[in-house]
């Protein structure tokens, strides 16, 4: 969608600054850093292992699938966007995936999600959050098994990463996600009593606290070097807590408060990191704001009242599905032409 | 090619319901999970096909046409009943398992559209060879797409045979990998994902044929378009 109109018609001397792709995504790729750190701290080497494996991969099958399709190779791999694609992925998989889970997630992102539709640039949905959300649905087992917080090296990491851990061992070493957790509270306990029943593993909350946090500053990052526009996340985050606190004040026992769902989850890395995929999303300014705003509302439901705990892919890939239609109803109307005017859009 | 061949021909391959019409999409994405589910709808879609079409055909002259489509979907009502019962008779875990998509095949647009596009303009030998062909033609599409969701989202062939085909068929199942699941396979998006492959697959060897079949005179440099994906020679 990318191509349907230039993204910033109302101010065309940033369109001609724009930089290139690959600078563009190379900076993507930095502001994940503080993000990636954060997480390697609280759960471990199986972050990294994650991400590696799944930019290697990434790199590697778009390089395949470019050879297949006979079209220049080199260009596409500088451009670093199979590369980031991994770098998200990986980050989102539950630490130390096993490589086969982490190969199926990047076949289903880079070959289908992007390449069968064209290569970069032409991709609906945003390849990442493919790859997730069929993981997800194929391998339940897998995907909910988030390690509690741990020291940086774990004996079983490599067992784990080679998918050769038995499965009894498997279980001992999974918790849940405090969104999971609080999800899955006993109805008759209030919000309160869960609290007080130290539900989750020491150090959880805060790991999570810090994680998201991390996201943000790298999402302040890109928003300072002009990467992404601030019309997504604000849009994004602004609906999703206006919605949250909402639910809060009908029913504080049942639905989390708004910091809760802003600070633990994948909110504030989805608010920067993937919703602002400027290929999947919608493209001028007001047309941001309601993806963005759609995005929010939709975590917020599936949340409170869906069957998943977290649903920041889910909610991208169905906003990505209403681009064209956003994007047909929100082309900005060139200066000095009046409302009305035949041939001019609303 | 005589006419017999050519809709031999069309029923199989160049007009196929499932592969080209995509009629009856939804018993085709929905029941494909595995070789016995596919293989029962598909038998009793053909049974339907070709009774419906034979039927329609020999009462063209009488039905006025304001008329002919509530006629023609009683008909394949009728059809749709006798199949269920005979299912309910001698294939009753199966009938159980396909439950609602068993009554659901007088919905199936590639049976009205035959009966109305052909059947009822047609004598009745070759409707009836229609009805087959296109039967036959959803069919195998539909036990080609149930054995490969088998196999890819649970690494079985052939297994529950038996609801079909009796403790004969008890151990006809194949496992090639033992302890795997692939549940988006199972799930209905698997069910898009691969009648989509499928669908490519086909139009990929159409294109070869085509191709060979061209002489070398028209090469591709004579036509040009703008295009945004593919190499521009």
């Amino acid at each position: 969608m990318s191509m349907f109109h230039a993204s910033q018609v109302d101010d065309a001397s940033s369109l001609l600054m724009a930089p290139p792709t690959a600078s563009l995504m190379r900076w993507v790729v930095i502001a994940t850093l503080p993000g990636v750190l954060a997480m390697t701290y609280h759960f471990g080497l199986g972050v990294l292992s994650n991400i590696a494996l799944a930019s290697i991969m990434g790199v590697l099958l778009e390089a395949a699938m470019l050879h297949v399709r006979s079209r220049p190779i080199a260009p596409a791999l500088t451009d670093t966007s199979a590369l980031l694609t991994g770098v998200l992925l990986g980050a989102s998989l539950p630490p130390a995936s096993p490589w086969w889970l982490i190969g199926v997630g990047m076949l289903a992102a880079v070959v289908i999600a992007k390449q069968l539709y064209g290569g970069l640039g032409h991709n609906p949905f945003n390849p990442a959050m493919v790859g997730y959300a069929l993981l997800l649905v194929s391998f339940p087992t897998y995907m909910t098994l988030w390690a509690p917080p741990q020291p940086l090296i774990n004996d079983t990491l490599w067992a784990q990463v080679l998918g050769t851990l038995p499965t009894p061992q498997l279980d001992a070493l999974s918790g849940a996600t405090p969104l999971d957790a609080f999800k899955h509270k006993a109805e008759e306990l209030s919000a309160q009593q869960f609290w007080l029943s130290s539900p989750l593993p020491e150090k959880t909350l805060t790991a999570w606290y810090t994680i998201s946090l991390a996201w943000l500053a790298g999402g302040v990052l890109l928003l300072i070097k002009r990467i992404i526009s601030w019309h997504i996340p604000a849009a994004l985050l602004g609906s999703l807590v206006a919605l949250a606190a909402l639910f809060y004040l009908s029913d504080s026992d049942r639905f989390a408060s708004p910091i809760f769902h802003l600070l633990t989850g994948a909110t504030l890395f989805g608010a920067f990191f993937i919703a602002t995929d400027p290929v999947s999303a919608a493209t001028s300014q007001r047309g941001k704001l309601l993806y963005g705003a759609g995005i929010g509302v939709l975590i917020m439901v599936i949340r409170n009242l869906g069957g998943y705990p977290d649903a920041v892919a889910f909610a991208v890939l169905l906003m990505n599905l209403c681009v064209p239609l956003i994007d047909l109803y929100t082309v900005p109307r060139p200066t000095g032409h009046a409302k009305d005017a035949p041939g001019v859009p609303r | 090619m005589n006419q017999w061949q050519t809709l031999t021909h069309e029923g199989l391959w160049a007009n196929n319901p499932a592969l080209v019409q995509l009629l009856g999409l939804c018993p085709l994405l929905a029941v494909s999970t595995t070789v016995v589910n596919s293989l029962g709808l598909a038998i009793a879609t053909l049974f339907v096909m070709v009774g419906a079409s034979t039927a329609v055909s020999l009462v063209r002259h009488q039905v006025p046409s304001t008329v002919r489509l509530p006629a023609f979907v009683m008909i394949i009502a009728a059809f749709v009943t006798c199949a269920e019962l005979l299912m309910a008779a001698y294939a009753y875990p199966l009938y159980q398992l396909l439950g609602i998509f068993i009554p659901l095949i007088v919905t199936n647009c590639a049976i009205l559209g035959r009966a109305d596009a052909f059947a009822s303009r047609q004598p009745v030998g070759l409707a009836a060879l229609d009805g087959l062909m296109m039967g036959v033609g959803f069919g195998s599409v539909l036990v080609v797409l149930g054995g490969l969701r088998e196999l890819l989202g649970q690494g079985t062939l052939f297994s529950d045979m038996a609801l079909l085909f009796g403790p004969f068929a008890a151990n006809w199942q194949l496992t090639l990998v033992d302890d795997y699941q692939f549940l988006f396979f199972v799930l209905p998006p698997g069910a898009f994902f691969v009648a989509g492959l499928l669908i490519a697959l086909k139009n990929v060897l159409d294109q070869r044929s085509a191709a060979r079949a061209l002489p070398a005179a028209a090469s591709p440099r004579s036509e040009r378009r703008v295009r945004v994906t593919g190499i521009i020679k």
